[in-house]
């Protein structure tokens, strides 16, 4: 079973990224799978998709729920099956893990994942309540936590715990901003200087506005298969040979930890076995950069550093594009921007891009192994996957 | 009748200025809030403990960005604090200045009486501040 191929995705879709004025959720998803669509001519999606499952996080922000069937009807699909998934903001990654589940179960050869979410109409403080509706209410948002209030209580932590800096935060909003700046899809297309990051105005103590991924609208989607159906969809299949989800209390205070996430680390461990692949044969990686300390956190959590060693890791360079294990190519939560139901499949879209070799200026070398690590509300729910070029 | 291991019973309990969690008699293990099914045994039996009400703080935030509610009160600072016996309770943290907030530092809890003015939930509400010397 190890580094056996689960399933096969065949074609990818992501809507632009960004405030996307006069657009609705329903009509973001249907740009991501007319791209999926247009990439894979040998697809007739209307005869051949057996199911669709797609993240969404919130229904507080159109006022409309029931997305499984609002995103088959706009992308065509109807009477297809279709079910949201809602795991706040690894919506998209669990959707992903569905369709692995239900590609594997038989009942289904080709389904489509993707999630979507249209965020930037809102006000900023109704973003930050209908984003913290994700977190303990009796506790934590009764005492006014807000989603960078919780990452910030795991940052303090982290600095308290391994004298992780500021400056060492910062360094992955630069890092990614970079990466942002080589992404056409991306919300920000900027580069940004440590100054920048590190005078920022403060959000939730230690982070600061840079330390933030973005306030965004999009829709993302792939389209899986059996891998022995791949070929007759592209010639340049990605199997999907590894995946773990795992959930943890929906209280942060509850936790034995707040320097790691147990759930990625049990999720990547699931991930790994199954792939039969260690953290240093990752090639390229997307992580769930919602927050800066996220990032940091996350090269803990996946192996490619030791506990404490994140921030110092984050320092060095290595995981920018030039390092030895690139990671958030796509710019990230942080600059491509974070519509958090879509989040988990944009994740799985840029993997695809970079196995295929079709990432652009952003392109890693020969990538061969990717992963993708999707993290819902602080360290609730964990997907990983990992990823062979086919 | 034994009341209920409900996170409403917590609130009404703290309305009388009571911090209270239900111990598994089982395992030992001590939730707050109280639940009727214990996460680590799944026991049903428990029996409500009353807390100290001092305990240090593991982690912090000072929040700038609130929600609508909480809007007025911005920038308040808000803690994770471990009582004595182990347990942890989140709480904002008043009657100190930002930076003097410690990671380590010992607190107290603080109750307030006055109505919240919320059709729901009517939960009264409490805070931690620094221990008096
Ligand atoms: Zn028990």
């Amino acid at each position: 079973m190890r580094g056996k191929p689960l399933v096969s995705i065949v074609s990818a879709g992501l809507s632009k990224f960004g405030k996307i004025e006069g657009m609705y959720g329903r009509e973001l998803f249907a740009e991501a799978a007319k791209e999926a669509f247009e990439r894979c001519p040998n697809l007739d999606p209307k005869r051949d998709l057996d199911a669709l499952f797609v993240g969404h996080m919130g229904e507080s922000y159109e006022h409309q729920g029931h997305t499984g069937a609002v995103a088959a009807d706009w992308a065509g699909l109807i009477p297809i099956p279709a079910a949201r998934v809602e795991a706040a903001c690894s919506s998209s990654g669990v959707a992903l893990r569905m369709g692995i589940y239900s590609v594997l179960s038989g009942l289904c050869d080709v389904v489509m994942v993707g999630g979507v979410e249209k965020m930037t109409h809102r006000s900023t403080p109704e973003v930050t309540e209908f984003l913290a509706m994700a977190s303990d209410f009796p506790f934590e948002q009764w005492n006014g936590m807000t989603f960078p209030g919780l990452y910030a209580w795991m940052a303090t932590a982290h600095m308290h715990k391994y004298g992780t800096t500021e400056t060492q935060l910062a360094h992955v909003a630069v890092k990614n901003h970079y990466n942002g700046s080589l992404n056409p899809k991306a919300h920000m297309q900027k580069e940004i200087t440590l100054e920048q990051a590190l005078t920022s105005r403060v959000i939730a103590w230690p982070l600061k506005l840079f330390d933030c991924s973005l306030i965004t609208d999009g829709a993302s989607c792939v389209i899986l298969t059996r891998p022995e159906l791949a070929r007759k969809y592209t010639d340049t299949p990605v199997h999907i040979i590894g995946s773990g989800h795992a959930c943890d209390t929906i209280g942060v205070y509850e936790r034995e930890e707040f320097t790691s996430i147990r759930a990625a680390r049990i999720a990547a461990r699931e991930a790994y076995e199954m792939a039969g692949v260690e953290p240093g044969d990752v090639d390229v990686a997307e992580v769930h950069d919602c927050f800066t300390i996220a990032e940091i956190i996350a090269y803990e959590d996946l192996g490619f550093c030791n506990p404490g060693e994140g921030g110092r890791l984050a320092e060095s360079g290595e995981t920018s594009l030039k390092g030895n294990i690139p990671v958030n190519t796509s710019g990230g939560l942080k600059a491509k921007g974070h519509p958090v139901g879509a989040t988990g499949t944009a994740q799985a879209y840029e993997i695809y891009l970079q196995l295929t070799g079709q990432a652009g200026r952003r392109q890693v070398a020969d990538a061969e192994i990717g992963l993708s690590h999707n993290v819902g509300g602080a360290g609730v729910t964990a997907t990983v996957h990992i990823y062979r070029r086919g | 009748m034994q009341q209920p291991f409900t996170i409403e019973q917590f609130y009404r309990n703290i309305a009388q200025k009571k911090l209270t969690g239900g111990k598994c008699l089982k395992c030992g293990k001590i939730h707050v809030p109280p639940r009727s099914l214990c996460d680590s045994c799944l026991s049903k039996e428990f029996e409500w403990v009353e807390l100290a009400g001092t305990g240090k703080l593991l982690t912090y935030t000072v929040i700038h960005v609130a929600p609508p509610q909480f809007q007025s009160m911005a920038p308040y600072a808000v803690g994770i604090i471990q009582l004595e016996n182990g347990v942890k309770i989140p709480g904002i943290i008043r009657e100190v200045p930002f930076e003097q907030i410690r990671v380590g530092m010992q607190l107290t809890i603080d109750y307030e009486a006055a109505s919240t003015g919320h059709q729901w939930p009517q939960w009264p509400r409490y805070y931690f501040k620094p221990v008096p010397a």
